[in-house]
């Protein structure tokens, strides 16, 4: 593990530096050790990928000796003895987003068929059948980084981002795939959209999906993607 | 007490000193870009300094007031609206912040608070998402806003020691902790001026001037940023992220500024200038805790000067 500064704020652990489920499980099984340790000083715990990222209040920790970092520093390795080599068990929750690909739902769904050789039902089998992991949450409240897309659905990104992309639309952006919980900017190639709400301010959790769950999509028609609504 | 918007302004929006604990659902901490000119807005009325204030961005609003309040306006100075002390505003009246004399970012904060729901722990409005704060959006022509009463009187005729205030200028050199990336860019970022572009906004000051090269590295896995990280986008041109970035960012890390000299950054407009300097994680927590220290000496000052009616 690699401890490093993220300016006067926080502490970013690095753990890893590859985007796979075993960085993953030893990212969120340090995570939760972190979260255990219930220091007071320490704000926010962010996993993503490789690195957890530990926001801190310098001034409750002032008076620590070596200073505010140094003692972050010292709860940190505390906590990664503690998690040890054993990574946490991923996709114990799995969420399955309904999605209606294609048409006016998935505007790019034709240049993906396009890009990777293969008709639109092929892109939307391939797609809806494969398993994915939640990497992070980020972007846009809610945004899942999903890992594991089928190597056969990679497309490059837009060369100009759209300016507004609809809430709910279901993108592919290199080797990952995600869902635009809110209206925003975005590069990724549209192939489909949820009615499902991936961000619900008045919930706790309001996010609906954590890194570590594990996602599928299936396929739903324009007829029930309106009924839903 | 109602207050009325007859004019909004360019972006008037309700904040206060953010959200904490919700980082890991892609929700930015947000509040006020200068925290320092939000708490210090409260103090001046006798309210926590935690409370919504209204937040303006370069073109202020006009606002009339159904009763006699006291407010204050910190930050940004507007002609013929005094700064940096509390004053009386009675029903009727009509607060026009015209013209714009220095700085970029000003808050207006009223004894009492505005009355704005909390949501996810914090009052102040997160435009992207359309969180928080007022209907989750900007202050509109026609829109009336409320404050929650309070009972409060101020004692006039006195104005804070201007030691207190933060050192805003229009080319400040600003406080850098190196980042992650720092030693695949060498020294370019400490050596030039910065110049503020018109692309600036609650997510990010972008600045221009002598491209900044990265000698070395590949792609980066995303990490965590936050209000402070010095990004390096391909094109060479720094972006400082401020209160509303994105919770996670690929970009690589030049460095990171030091939390106390954030509201230097906050009031900066288009076409002012920035210059950097290095310093360590230990000397950037120093300085915290000397801003924290003027504020306490402040509050302590203050709380003669107001009392519960």
């Amino acid at each position: 593990m690699k401890l490093q500064p993220l300016g006067d704020v926080a502490v970013v652990a690095t753990l890893g530096d590859a985007i796979d489920p075993e960085t993953l499980g030893r990212v969120l099984a340090f995570a939760s050790a972190v979260g255990a340790a219930e220091s007071k000083a320490v704000t926010d715990i962010v996993p993503a990928y490789a690195t957890v990222t530990v926001f801190y209040d310098s001034a409750a920790l002032h008076d620590q000796p070596g200073g505010a970092y140094e003692a972050v520093c010292r709860v940190l390795q505390a906590c990664a003895l503690k998690a040890g080599a054993k990574p946490a068990a991923l996709g114990a929750r799995t969420v399955e987003i309904p999605v209606c690909y294609g048409e006016d739902y998935g505007p790019d769904i034709d240049l993906v068929a396009e890009h990777c050789r293969m008709g639109v039902d092929e892109v939307i089998a391939l797609h809806s059948g494969a398993d994915y992991l939640v990497h992070a949450i980020g972007f846009t409240p809610g945004f899942p980084y999903l890992g594991g897309l089928p190597e056969a659905l990679k497309v490059p990104r837009k060369d100009t981002p759209r300016s507004r992309v609809p809430a709910g639309s279901v993108a592919i952006g290199n080797s990952q795939t995600g869902v635009y919980p809110m209206p925003s900017p975005g590069g990724w190639q549209i192939i489909g959209r949820t009615p499902m709400q991936l961000f619900r301010p008045l919930k706790d959790p309001a996010s609906l999906l954590k890194p570590g769950d594990r996602v599928r999509f299936k396929p739903m028609s324009p007829g029930d993607f309106e009924l839903w609504r | 007490m109602e207050i009325k918007v007859h004019h909004a302004g360019m972006q008037t929006t309700v904040q206060d000193l953010g959200r904490r604990g919700h980082l890991a659902q892609g929700v930015p901490i947000g509040g006020a870009v200068d925290p320092v000119a939000l708490r210090l807005a409260n103090l001046l009325v006798g309210n926590a300094e935690d409370l919504p204030a209204l937040e303006i961005t370069l073109t202020g609003p006009e606002l009339e007031f159904e009763k006699d309040a006291w407010i204050a306006v910190c930050g940004a100075r507007f002609e013929g609206v005094p700064s940096w002390k509390p004053f009386r505003v009675y029903a009727g009246d009509r607060l026009k912040l015209g013209s714009r004399i220095q700085g970029c970012r000003a808050y207006l904060s009223i004894c009492g608070g505005f009355d704005v729901p909390e949501v996810m722990g914090g009052r102040g409005t997160f435009l992207p998402a359309a969180l928080g704060g007022f209907e989750g959006r900007a202050l509109r022509d026609g829109d009336v806003v409320r404050s929650v009463p309070s009972e409060r009187v101020l004692s006039g005729h006195w104005s804070i020691d201007e030691r207190v205030l933060p050192r805003y200028s229009r080319e400040p050199l600003v406080s850098v902790i190196p980042g992650s990336q720092a030693d695949e860019f060498g020294e370019t970022l400490y050596r030039d001026r910065f110049t503020v572009t018109a692309r600036s906004n609650r997510m990010g000051i972008r600045l221009e001037g002598t491209p900044i090269a990265r000698t070395s590295g590949g792609e980066l896995i995303s990490t965590a940023v936050a209000p402070g990280t010095l990004q390096v986008p391909p094109d060479g041109n720094p972006i400082v992220l401020m209160a509303d970035a994105q919770t996670l960012g690929g970009y690589p890390r030049v460095g990171h500024v030091a939390t106390a000299d954030i509201p230097l950054l906050a009031q900066l407009a288009p076409g002012d200038g920035v210059r950097f300097k290095k310093i360590t994680v230990a000397e950037a927590h120093e300085l915290a805790r000397a801003e924290e220290h003027r504020l306490a000496l402040l509050r302590q000052g203050l709380s003669e000067k107001i009392r519960r009616a």
